[in-house]
């Protein structure tokens, strides 16, 4: 049985509803994403604020994507090519609610031909790729409405 | 007390992949500025180098790199970092010095050799770095960012690939008789949509290059210049290196996400306060500006610069390329040199470069891709500006008027 693991600790949660994971200055309230590693020091990002006490803060699931666009060589390591030949893949920036623009692969099987900017998407998690512990997992954003069908809702 | 300094020299390699070290070039960099002053080496008393990270500790401390190479003279040496900016920052550290009076001439050098191959990633993984990760978790590459501001043009203002098509043949054809330029050949529209998708909508073709190369830059004071009958010379009217603001809502290369914007996106972007910095330092506006070299790391990053630059509106860079506006000829040239669409990046020199070939656009010495027609001198122009950003909050813009 394989068993799957976020490809980095501490960034975003799993199962049906899954989230990215922010800090959160316990200070002046801030976000900052990715969150520090746990053993760094985290100095609040806002000049206003000496804070340097966070705490972590799920984010909204769903966005609105501020660009896109795609992978059509492949990236030099330390990404890990998961298929021979490369199969391109779509990137897309999505702003959240909250106020932050978070970079993120586009969900299996969607290219650049389903996005638009402003188009809303949702975070899912899928497999990046598989190593000695099995496979490993990261956020992507997939297209909450197909485009074409928006006309018809 | 004025806030100006002439420059009184520049001089470049020209650039390519020579596989040189790096120092050859900026040696003679520095010794064709040094001869266009008309200024000994032994009369310069500061010595400014632009790092390169990629050839070892000769370019860690390039400062004393270079003058070790043109043999020490006893000047004061320093070595500036600021990733894209290098050359700039350098420039800026000169001009301070000289500014408060400590240093009469300085001589500013950057260069950079691309080691043959590929550049090999640092070995080891650093879940900490986000350069790294940026590859690790998402295979997000330099042209991936570039392609996301490319895209937000179309989706936002109706730019077209034959919009970003047409800066690279506009930029070839100004690079065409550039003895600097890397890439001296004409360009059709058909050429760059024909090649490669690099990232969607970036061609091949839309993209540049990294490059050998060196530029130099020798700056005196006012004062030093009037004494030794340098007479009328280009002036650095200001210099901007200023670092974004909190909170920075456009995405930044290598970053995986903005700062978080609660109260929505501030007044300015990092790449207009860049240059707003460098206007109210100089207390002009972009209404004066005749001549601007941008960083064309892309196509469509060119039409971006236009407007942080504020020479026209927000989403209006597509009608002045459209108009010829920023073709040599028209209202305002943008990039006479070529661009790094014709250069390439050589990082520690690039800033430089940009100053170099605005000193010869100034003067009218751009010979084959002169501006004239403008409001300076027998038609030269009078003002012209750089930009450029680099990673890690750096970028800068300078204003030289004559
Ligand atoms: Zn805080």
């Amino acid at each position: 049985m394989t068993t799957s693991t976020p490809a980095v600790a501490g960034w975003f949660t799993t199962g049906d509803d899954p989230r990215l994971v922010a800090s959160r200055c316990t200070s002046c309230g801030t976000l900052a994403f990715p969150p520090p590693p746990p053993e760094a020091a985290s100095f609040c990002r806002n000049p206003a604020c000496d804070g340097d006490a966070h705490e972590p803060a799920e984010l909204s699931r769903v966005g609105r994507v501020w660009s896109y666009t795609d992978a059509q060589y492949q990236p030099p390591p330390p990404y890990v090519p998961t298929t021979d030949p490369f199969q391109p893949f779509a990137l897309a920036a999505v702003e959240l609610p909250e106020g932050l623009v978070v970079l993120g692969q586009v969900a299996d099987g969607y290219g650049v031909a389903d996005l638009a900017v402003g188009a809303e998407v949702e975070l899912v998690v899928e497999t990046l790729y598989t190593d000695d512990d099995g496979e490993r997992t990261i956020w992507r954003w997939k297209p909450v409405v197909e485009l074409g069908e928006e006309a018809d809702q | 007390m004025s806030k100006q300094v002439a420059v009184a020299g520049v001089g470049m390699h020209p650039w390519g992949k020579w596989g040189r070290p790096f120092v050859e070039y900026g040696v003679h960099a520095a010794r064709a500025a040094l001869a266009d002053s008309g200024i000994a080496w032994s009369d310069v008393d500061f010595v400014v180098g632009g790092e390169t990270v990629r050839n070892g500790y000769a370019g860690y401390v390039a400062g004393s790199t270079f003058a070790s190479a043109l043999g020490w003279n006893g000047a004061r040496i320093a070595t500036s970092y600021a990733a894209c900016a290098t050359g700039a920052q350098a420039l800026d550290t000169a001009r301070a010095r000289i500014l408060a009076g400590m240093s009469e001439v300085a001589l500013v050098v950057g260069a950079d050799t691309t080691p043959k191959g590929f550049l090999a990633p640092n070995a080891g993984e650093r879940w900490t770095d986000p350069d790294w990760l940026r590859f690790r978790l998402l295979g997000m590459t330099n042209p991936a960012y570039f392609a996301l501001y490319a895209r937000r043009r179309m989706d936002l203002y109706g730019a077209t690939s034959e919009d970003f098509a047409q800066v690279k043949v506009k930029n070839a054809r100004h690079g065409l008789e550039n003895p600097y330029a890397r890439y001296r050949k004409e360009v059709a529209v058909a050429d760059v949509l024909g090649s490669a998708i690099v990232s969607d909508p970036l061609h091949l073709l839309d993209i540049c290059a990294t490059s050998d190369g060196a530029a130099a830059v020798v700056l005196t004071s006012l004062d030093y210049a009037r004494r030794h009958g340098l007479a009328d010379p280009v002036r650095v009217e200001a210099i901007s290196t200023v670092t974004p603001t909190f909170p920075n809502a456009v995405i930044d290369m290598p970053l995986l996400a903005t700062d978080h914007a609660a109260d929505g996106a501030p007044e300015r972007t990092f790449k207009e306060s860049l240059a707003l910095a460098a206007y109210e330092e100089a207390g002009i506006g972009p209404d004066d500006v005749d001549v601007a070299e941008v960083y064309d790391l892309s196509t469509a990053l060119e039409l971006d610069w236009i407007e942080d630059l504020g020479l026209c509106k927000r989403g209006e860079a597509e009608v002045l390329l459209r108009a010829g506006d920023t073709t040599i000829g028209g209202r305002i040239p943008v990039n006479p040199s070529g661009g790094l669409a014709c250069f390439g990046e050589a990082v520690p020199a690039q800033a430089l470069a940009q100053v170099c070939e605005l000193t010869w656009q100034l003067r009218g010495q751009a010979t084959g891709r002169q501006v004239d027609g403008a409001r300076g001198r027998d038609g030269h122009p009078r003002v012209g500006i750089t930009a450029n950003q680099g990673l890690f909050g750096h970028g800068s813009s300078v204003l030289l008027a004559r």
